[in-house]
């Protein structure tokens, strides 16, 4: 209890400065630049053609920023074989080319995880850097991990600039632009799917994939987060990712979840089908499934 | 005095650092909101999965794999008499080493004895060469099923239209059908750290 005849601890006076120094507060920020999301068509155009300005500038060849939106009606989903996989690592730079991965420092939004097949999926015995003359070796299978897409998704949670989020279709994106390398959606990533762009990305003369979206293989500067987005700039234009067209042994399947006659509806209703990590409740859409 | 300034300051940051963490653009952007973007203009949309039709009609499948000029096989085999035994290929055919199951079956099982530029079925119905699946099919039933539905196998095109197929045998050599194994593709740098 106050004791009588204090004054109370907040005047009127430094709740009413107070009040003001929010309400500056509160314009002074939405003053800023906005999102993606908000700006007025004409100025989303004028900045897709400025990036395309400048990227063709950049790699002397032209090249198209797109802004395709998600399809209605479509939520996107993977699924992958794991007893057919061989670990060829082909779906590893099939990605990096269409992409636009920096070739050094390297990025790798693919990892291929070998595994003993005594000890089944097990991440503490899983060797992302086996060296082999021919795949697969005895006694191994093999597990390629990326972004798993995930409905509960603790990146899109931790972002403090709100510069990643999961979009209509399902595919979680990040806005280069917005993103300030601070790295937390890493850290909150239970599948190791997010990577981080340490020096500014260098991709080899020609080798430029011109074909990009803003959200997905636009060339990335240095200092920003990314990561598998289903190959935006193809699936939004009704096409398979690339890793689902490079996989020899045709281990990568992909397609619309809410379609019944899909091949994703198909594999889960008629095959074993595991995601990674349940127990944390991420619910992925990228699931794993035994074809045999 | 101290307090106050620690509230004031309190109170200029808490709405920005509020605006920073709170993102209502993504969960309240209104589901037209994307749609209104000038990509939905400037591209039209891609097609909606269709919603029927059979998936044949969608569907592409490239020419059999034949070794070169080995097709058509009439153009020896009509003048040959048939030899249904089981023997050592040496003058013709040496490249072929039969592991097909190959206790219980030899060529005439599944080439047409009548005529070698079709196969045949258990049944005696010949089928064509860009039809092998149905051969192969009889006994792999349930990895036919599977192929027709688009998850065993390779697919190429695109996911809610024209999709390209491969046959069994583009993959799997009819005489030995084990997927052979292959070289893979580098490792993945592991990581560094600056100056060592």
């Amino acid at each position: 209890m106050e004791p009588e005849g204090r004054a109370p601890r907040v005047t009127r006076r430094t709740f009413a400065s107070c009040a003001a120094a929010a309400a500056a507060g509160w314009i002074l920020t939405a003053c800023g630049p906005r999102r993606l999301y908000e700006v007025p068509r004409e100025r989303l155009k004028k900045g897709l053609a400025d990036l395309e300005r400048r990227y063709s500038a950049q790699y002397g060849t032209p090249v198209t920023v797109a802004d395709t939106p998600p399809m209605p009606g479509v939520e996107f989903a993977y699924a992958l074989d794991i007893s057919r996989c061989i670990g060829c690592r082909r779906c590893v730079y099939g990605c990096v080319e269409e992409n636009n991965q920096s070739r050094n420092p390297q990025v790798h939004w693919i990892r291929v995880l070998a595994m003993d097949k005594e000890k089944g999926v097990d991440f503490t015995h899983a060797d992302p850097y086996y060296e082999a003359k021919e795949v697969p070796e005895e006694g191994h299978f093999y597990l390629p991990v990326q972004c798993q897409q995930c409905r509960n998704a603790p990146c899109t949670k931790v972002c403090p600039t709100g510069a990643t989020w999961t979009e209509r279709d399902g595919i979680v994106v990040i806005d280069y632009d917005w993103c300030i390398g601070c790295r937390y959606c890493m850290a909150a990533c239970p599948y190791g799917a997010r990577h981080f762009n340490w020096g500014a990305p260098t991709i080899p003369t020609g080798a430029l994939n011109t074909s990009t979206h803003y959200l997905g293989n636009r060339p990335r500067p240095a200092g920003v987060v990314e990561k598998c987005t289903f190959c935006i700039q193809r699936s939004r234009a009704g096409r398979y990712p690339a890793c689902v067209e490079v996989c020899p042994v045709g281990a990568r399947k992909f397609g619309n979840l809410l379609d019944p006659d899909s091949e994703i509806r198909y594999v889960i209703e008629h095959k074993r089908v595991l995601v990674l990590k349940q127990d944390l409740n991420t619910m992925p859409k990228f699931f794993y499934f035994y074809g045999t | 005095m101290m307090r106050r300034a620690t509230v004031l300051a309190l109170a200029l940051v808490t709405p920005a650092a509020g605006l920073l963490v709170y993102t209502p653009w993504a969960e309240t952007r209104s589901p037209g909101a994307g749609d209104a973007r000038p990509g939905a203009q400037a591209t039209a949309p891609p097609k909606v999965p269709p919603a029927a039709g059979p998936a044949q009609e969608r569907v592409e499948v490239p020419p059999p794999p034949f070794s070169d000029g080995i097709f058509p096989c009439s153009g020896c085999h009509a003048d040959l008499p048939v030899n249904p035994t089981r023997r050592e290929f040496t003058d013709m055919h040496a490249d072929i080493a039969f592991t097909h199951d190959a206790q219980h079956r030899w060529c005439l099982d599944c080439h047409d004895a009548a005529d070698r530029d079709w196969l045949h079925l258990a049944s005696g119905e010949r089928v064509s060469f860009e039809e092998s699946y149905r051969l192969c099919g009889q006994c792999h039933g349930e990895k036919l099923r599977d192929w027709q539905a688009g998850v065993h196998g390779r697919r190429t095109g695109d996911w809610n239209g024209h999709k390209r197929y491969l046959l069994c045998a583009h993959c799997h050599n009819p005489h030995q059908p084990r997927f052979r194994p292959l070289e893979p593709k580098p490792a993945p740098a592991p990581p560094t750290r600056p100056g060592a």
